[in-house]
């Protein structure tokens, strides 16, 4: 494959079967394998649709900054979109990411405003928009409310598993600004009658709920759920284990939040093996685990790596 | 037996911080009716005119109540019930 430029790279990733987890023939499990973008997520799609959009629309102009609160892959990818383009980039991440993370985004050239740890991305979320509203010359792109983050699902994503796999039956991945979700969601419906648009929902530690109001919560703006079938909530512990069953079985090395998604996956196969019904799953690997080895989720006991998880943001 | 239900830190002002209690009920509702009879105050915190609340997330479980039954979902001795506040990602 030939491409111009990196940024004419993204997308177009493989879809793996996994024979070892899949239950039987007639209920599969797939791999989408996001990891395989230009900056190793998944984020490169939504990231590179929003820059386009903003152009398109004149909000961005060479030599603007661009703001954006992320937990690290979005940031990620705009910083390497942003180099090339000639943008500056300045993420708010909440502090209790992973060290990798904040490397790779210096590295790519971005700048980092921390936001407090307990209250997790709701925080880098307020803290975003008070810098918003401070600097009005600064073009937040706002992944959790801006439709060039699902467009850029339903225009790639979706497109490249049909055509992959047209018998596909359940779609599964990480709920987090949920553009994954609806934009694959949305696209899948209008074409595969009875698809089931599954959401897995990471159960981080208490710190991360904070001690806030419930009246003070978050919910993005792109949030339709219309669009999904059901929603799991997956605890670090349970994630953990399917990312380790992962690598163990099917030698995919992956990030903590596929294993939330293969969670939630393994769920939808024992469903359809009770019901004696065929079944093509779908999961997102929506990036490699190379940014979570200063985690210690490899490592030790599933006991040990959980309490190393506790408080952390780890999708 | 009973239904487990557990209670985000916010909440535990009103189960003298216990991070789980027990409750019974048929029905979500009548679960979480049970849950304000032994701890009074806590309804009103997860329903609002008689829906859950908007950033009040409730999973049977670990499964979102809203994709099942919402306040009408049917539980059962065994099951959990895990409370949250609805957070961001990304």
């Amino acid at each position: 494959m030939r491409f111009e430029s990196l940024i004419d790279s993204v997308g177009r990733t493989p879809l793996v079967g996994l024979p070892r987890l899949s239950p039987s023939a007639d209920v599969r499990i797939w791999a989408k394998l996001e990891d395989r973008n230009p900056t190793g997520s998944i984020k490169d799609r939504p990231a590179l649709w929003m820059i386009e959009q903003a152009e398109k629309d004149g909000l961005l102009t060479p030599g603007c900054t661009i703001l954006e609160p992320t937990s690290g892959n979005t940031g990620i990818s705009l910083a390497m979109s942003a180099r090339l383009k000639g943008y500056r980039l300045i993420c708010v991440m909440p502090e209790n990411t992973s060290e990798e993370r904040r490397q790779l985004l210096r590295m790519w050239g971005a700048e980092i405003i921390s936001s407090p740890a307990a209250g997790g991305s709701n925080e880098a979320v307020r803290v975003a928009k008070g810098l918003a509203a401070e600097h009005p010359d600064w073009v937040m792109l706002y992944q959790y409310g801006n439709p060039a983050n699902w467009r850029s699902h339903y225009e790639s994503t979706g497109p490249e598993i049909l055509a992959d796999l047209p018998t596909v039956t359940h779609f599964v991945a990480g709920l987090g600004t949920t553009g994954t979700l609806m934009g694959v969601g949305r696209f899948l419906r209008e074409r595969v009658p009875g698809v089931q648009i599954v959401a897995a929902e990471p159960r981080y530690g208490e710190l991360v709920y904070g001690l806030r109001n419930v009246d003070e919560g978050f919910i993005p703006e792109l949030y339709d759920p219309d669009v999904l079938t059901t929603r799991f909530s997956v605890s670090s512990a349970d994630a953990l284990a399917r990312t380790r069953e992962l690598l163990g079985t099917e030698g995919i090395f992956a990030g903590i939040s596929t294993g939330c998604a293969l969670h939630a996956a393994l769920g939808m196969a024992r469903k359809a093996v009770r019901a004696g019904e065929r079944a093509d799953i779908v999961f997102v690997v929506a990036d490699g685990g190379w940014k979570y080895l200063s985690t210690g989720a490899y490592e030790g006991t599933l006991d040990e790596a959980e309490d190393r998880l506790e408080g952390q943001l780890w999708a | 037996m009973a239904i487990e239900v557990r209670i985000p830190t916010i909440l535990r002002t009103y189960t003298d911080g216990a991070k789980a209690v027990d409750a019974s009920g048929a029905t979500l509702e009548e679960l979480i009716g049970d849950l304000e009879a032994r701890h009074p105050g806590l309804r009103e915190r997860l329903i609002d005119a008689g829906k859950l609340r908007r950033f009040v997330n409730v999973y049977l479980n670990d499964e979102d109540v809203r994709f099942l039954g919402g306040l009408g979902t049917p539980v059962a001795d065994g099951d959990t019930v895990t409370v949250l506040p609805a957070v961001a990602g990304g």
